[in-house]
């Protein structure tokens, strides 16, 4: 046999670092999101403070910047046959509310 | 025991030198394969924690939001709605929101300019967000100038700039007092945008939205569920999109790792044959067979994995800003809070190393048991 290191030694010791780093990925998560705490809380405070209600992720229409919030007629919001265009549009499902049909508070009909 | 963990030593270096005669391919194999991991992953770690953030951050917007729908579209809220909303029983707290959007034709961004409530900047002041003070090189003392909708040319001075932290709602924020905004998009006097309410107790939420929709039949009422809901069907919607597309290279991926790891080339079949002739058994085979596949799927999925991980909780998955971007001049720049569960890695884990390494052992079994003499010749 050939000194030196065996390929399964240094098989066992990349598989073997890469599940460390990989367990590792989860103390780090948890770091992270210890650390990432309070920016999430100011985050938190600024939306009730303005009483905000969608994130400002997609800033290019108005109705993507405010989908909880948008129109009816969103796709079709600036003239009929106006087709969505918008990227975000095309990847984004109408807002919940909008997907019943109807708002949802007009089919409760007793209290909860 | 020892004998055993000698045995597998030594087929684990008999199949990584088997792999090390065909090099350029397999190592091709493991990086196409870890890459195929690192995208699955990056779209799975980053829609959650987006999930997660919309769902901890929204949770503090308003119960209800009430919008007045004029001809199927959202129209000002007149005088008089405030008052009526404040008659119905259960309704805590009544507040006439202002806001709206503003084109900066100089830069082609959307900003949204809002009334800010609570601690206005005083007039001819504002307060704008971290992304908009970046895009526009603006900081506190700074003067803005907009032009308004009417045409005239409003002149504000930075008051503050948003912390950098609180991007994610509001990069492209403008904060201003009751006055100015009313001035600059020349507001009509006791209208708003929309009204939010808070309801006294958490339960009635849904019996004041049915109180509010039968009192005022041309509102639509926006409950924070459903704020809630739409944010999680758009992640989810999000990440469905992104798997979808990325179908075509996991079945691209898959057929090449078929391809691989089912079809035998000769020379593997002549190795089988010659390893049968000198003794080795079927199980011996089988296992270092095994041993192939999971080291190749199981490095390919911990690079992949710790690749995606780094990807978006350290550079904020900047891979996938220009799909989240779209046509947006504005885009925040962010990190997410990690949320992670044993629940996305383990199918991950599962889908990406078990077909491999069973793809591996069905044609190997096929030909370690038959004759070594037939394998042989092929």
């Amino acid at each position: 046999m050939r000194s030196g290191l065996r390929p399964s030694s240094l098989a066992a010791s990349l598989i073997g670092l890469l599940i460390i780093l990989f367990l590792a990925s989860f103390a780090d998560a948890g770091r992270l999101a210890r650390q990432r705490a309070g920016e999430q809380a100011t985050r938190g405070e600024l939306a009730a403070k303005l009483r905000l209600t969608d994130l400002a992720l997609f800033t290019e229409a108005r109705y993507t910047r405010h989908l909880s919030l948008a129109d009816l007629h969103s796709a079709a919001q600036d003239h009929p046959l106006s087709l969505e265009h918008f990227p975000s549009g095309s990847l984004m499902p109408p807002p919940a509310h909008l997907r019943n049909h109807a708002p949802l508070d007009r089919q409760t009909t007793l209290p909860d | 025991m020892r004998l055993w963990i000698a045995r597998q030593r030594y087929l684990i270096d008999f199949t990584l030198a088997s792999l090390a005669r065909r090099k350029t391919k397999n190592i091709g194999l493991v990086l196409v394969f870890a890459l195929l991991v690192f995208a699955l992953a990056s779209v799975t770690l980053l829609t959650s924690a987006l999930r997660q953030e919309a769902a901890r951050v929204l949770a503090q917007s308003p119960e209800v939001l009430l919008q007045r729908m004029v001809a199927g579209r959202h129209d000002l809220i007149p005088p008089g709605y405030i008052e009526r909303i404040g008659r119905i029983r259960g309704v805590q707290q009544v507040e006439g929101r202002l806001w709206g959007y503003y084109y900066d034709a100089v830069v082609k961004a959307n900003y949204t300019f809002q009334v800010a409530a609570d601690d206005p900047p005083p007039a001819g002041r504002i307060v704008v967000g971290p992304g908009l003070a970046r895009f526009r090189g603006v900081q506190a003392g700074n003067v803005l100038s907009f032009r308004s909708y009417s045409g005239k040319l409003f002149t504000f001075t930075v008051d503050a700039v948003l912390p950098a932290e609180s991007e994610l709602v509001s990069a492209d924020l403008v904060l201003l007092n009751e006055a100015d905004f009313r001035a600059f998009f020349d507001y009509p006097a006791g209208h708003f945008t929309d009204i939010a309410l808070s309801v006294a107790n958490p339960q009635e939420v849904r019996t004041v939205a049915t109180k509010l929709a039968a009192a005022l039949p041309d509102s639509r009422p926006i409950l924070r569920d459903e704020v809630l809901r739409t944010y999680q069907s758009i992640f989810d919607w999000r990440e469905g999109i992104a798997l979808a597309l990325l179908s075509a290279a996991i079945l691209a991926f898959a057929i090449l790792a078929w391809d691989k790891a089912s079809g035998l080339s000769a020379e593997e079949k002549r190795e089988i044959g010659i390893l049968k002739a000198i003794g080795w058994e079927t199980g011996d085979v089988i296992r270092m067979k095994l041993w192939e596949g999971m080291l190749v799927s199981l490095g390919a999925f911990l690079l992949g994995y710790l690749a995606a991980y780094v990807h978006v909780f350290h550079f904020s998955a900047a891979l996938f800003a220009p799909v989240l971007k779209g046509w947006a001049v504005l885009y925040p720049s962010f990190t997410l809070v990690p949320a992670i569960d044993g629940l996305q890695v383990a199918p991950l884990l599962f889908f990406t190393v078990f077909p491999y390494a069973v793809a591996v052992l069905v044609p190997i079994w096929r030909a370690a048991i038959t004759d070594p003499d037939a394998v042989m010749r092929g």
